[in-house]
């Protein structure tokens, strides 16, 4: 009656994923502040830079929406990575472990839970945006390839958000970590054109992975042209890094949960 | 399947090393079906390594671990079904309500009656007014009780409960105890692990000593008590330069004292002969005795000397 068949993997995988969206839920952090800070950063410089930035022809708001989308994945996933992290070195892993359920599953509850709260997150960050002026020039095929590529960065953020949440003793460890990448949109054509940058940040404001990422989704929303190198290395640094982090915690799942 | 046997669960020539660090060496285990078991010793000794080892999430680098038969490294996956853990420190999401941490584990089990399930341990542990609270709000007693709970959800047969008392209030140590008779009686086999020797005395059927990763000794509260030399004289000194002269005269007596009392522990084999002898000798060099008790060892005693642990003068 209770025993475990090869066909309850994905059952188990549903029951741990539900368990993860009722932990985002109920933890003040996860949902809510990954999206009020990117809201208030929105409107800030919406209202309070905004006169002064000089930035061509674009408003605004339409020039950092891709930016802030940025910012709001970066912003959740600290405590996503903190969550994982719990898991891994508080003992839950071992109660789950000794039960006769699926290994993988746990992670791709994980997984899965994280994805659709990056998504969720995105889409109210773009909904806000929309309310203070963000006006798309882009057409149906212009937005799926943008979420597209929105999507692939949050699979590429979430594979690094499970690495840290591996690879951190504990949880202040993975929160730490994190940070970073709520800083790093602002050192990318996210917020301001690279060229109004010193020069050291500007050589490392435009090579790093956020700036083709930036630049292809604001040219597929805003219907401007989108030039295939741009593209290219937006999906080159996704894929680099859907594959390096993917790869990396999938080692340090194996080795720490085979002892 | 294991048809007739009796045994739950047996170890055999058990080791486990982290590196050089060798922490299991050559452990020898046997737990009735039924009984409560206790691995007792101090921390570090191997207790949570012989735990971790029989409930599949490690592998010993030797000898043999079988649970109803079922080897714990080649039917990992067959063990898993019969056991369940409660680990050293309770692991319940803190976010979610004792019941939902309940019907989680629940629907990982494949529980089809999950509610009622939950409902029926929630009463059991005395958790039902505090169901639908957040374990955040919990108390350390309560929360040790949601987990041990959560671990009955798959009604396994076979319980490890890796200590299941440290840290908490006398109160609460006291219902862990009365939860431990309990499981007891509801057929299952608990296999637990403390530093505690009242604790081992009162609840086990059975005892084994850990100590530097071997079994010392084992067998009933009793019979533990019995592998000593009967008698256990105490004499209480004055002062402590007599008990220190005392001490030497006795050296080939074990010996154990209490100097906040003055206090030599001294064992014999309670034959007349040597408390005579323990008495001529003290009064060969004229010194007072303030208090003379022969008594029945304690399990305490019986750890102290089992695992050679004199409280050494200064």
């Amino acid at each position: 009656m209770r025993y475990s068949k090869e066909g309850w993997f994905l059952r188990d995988s549903i029951t741990l994923f539900e368990r993860c969206i009722m932990l985002a839920f109920r933890s003040p952090g996860a949902i809510g502040l990954a999206f009020i800070a990117p809201a208030s950063i929105m409107a800030v410089f919406v209202y309070v830079f905004g006169g002064a930035l000089d930035i061509g022809d674009v408003s605004v708001v339409d020039y950092i929406v891709p930016g802030v989308v940025l910012l709001t994945i970066g912003q959740s996933a600290a405590p996503i990575s903190v969550r994982f992290n719990n898991d891994m070195t508080k003992g839950v892993i071992d109660r789950f472990r000794a039960m006769p359920i699926a290994k993988s599953s746990i992670l791709i509850g994980h997984v899965t839970a994280t994805v659709l709260q990056n998504v969720i997150s995105v889409a109210a960050t773009i909904g806000v945006s929309l309310l203070v002026g963000f006006r798309p020039q882009a057409g149906l095929i212009d937005w799926l390839m943008a979420a597209g590529i929105m999507l692939l960065y949050i699979i590429a953020i979430m594979w690094l958000t499970v690495f840290v949440g591996l690879f951190a003793k504990d949880s202040e460890g993975a929160s730490s970590m994190m940070t970073l990448l709520g800083t790093l949109p602002f050192l990318s054509s996210g917020f301001t054109p690279t060229d109004t940058m010193p020069v050291a940040l500007r050589i490392f404001a435009e090579n790093q992975p956020m700036t083709p990422i930036i630049n292809s989704v604001r040219a597929l929303l805003l219907g401007e042209l989108l030039d295939d190198r741009t593209l290219q290395l937006a999906l080159f640094w996704c894929v680099l890094m859907i594959v390096i982090f993917y790869i990396s915690a999938l080692l340090i799942y194996k080795r720490r949960t085979t002892k | 399947m294991s048809e007739k046997t009796t045994v739950a669960i047996t170890i055999q020539g058990l080791t486990k090393a982290y590196k050089n660090n060798k922490v299991l060496r050559g452990v020898n285990i046997s737990v009735q079906k039924g009984s409560i078991f206790a691995l007792l010793g101090s921390n570090g000794a191997g207790k949570t390594t012989i735990v971790k080892i029989l409930s599949t999430l490690i592998h010993p680098d030797g000898g043999s671990a079988e649970v109803l038969g079922l080897d714990v490294v080649k039917q990992a996956k067959q063990v898993r079904n019969h056991i369940s853990l409660t680990g050293q420190f309770a692991t319940v999401d803190e976010q979610l309500t004792g019941k939902e941490n309940l019907l989680i584990i629940g629907a990982l089990w494949h529980v089809s009656d999950r509610k009622e399930q939950a409902d029926k341990l929630l009463e059991m542990f005395q958790l039902t007014n505090v169901a639908n609270k957040r374990v955040s709000t919990y108390s350390g007693g309560m929360r040790r009780r949601l987990d041990i709970a959560m671990g009955m959800m798959g009604q396994s047969s076979i319980v490890f409960l890796d200590e299941p008392t440290t840290g908490l209030d006398p109160q609460s140590r006291l219902a862990m105890w009365n939860i431990v008779k309990l499981m007891s009686s509801l057929g299952k086999t608990v296999f637990l692990t403390t530093q505690y020797l009242d604790e081992a005395d009162y609840l086990a059927d059975y005892i084994a000593v850990l100590h530097e990763g071997v079994i010392i000794a084992d067998g009933t509260s009793e019979e533990l008590k019995k592998t000593l030399p009967q008698g256990i004289i105490q004499i209480q000194f004055n002062n402590e330069l007599d008990l220190k002269k005392a001490k030497a005269l006795l050296d080939e007596y074990p010996i154990r004292d209490d100097k906040e009392i003055n206090t030599l522990n001294i064992q014999t084999d309670s034959s007349a002969k040597a408390f005579a002898d323990v008495l001529n000798r003290i009064n060969e060099i004229n010194i007072e005795i303030l208090k003379f008790t022969p008594k029945q060892p304690t399990l305490e005693d019986a750890f102290l000397i089992l695992i050679g642990e004199k409280k050494e003068d200064v």
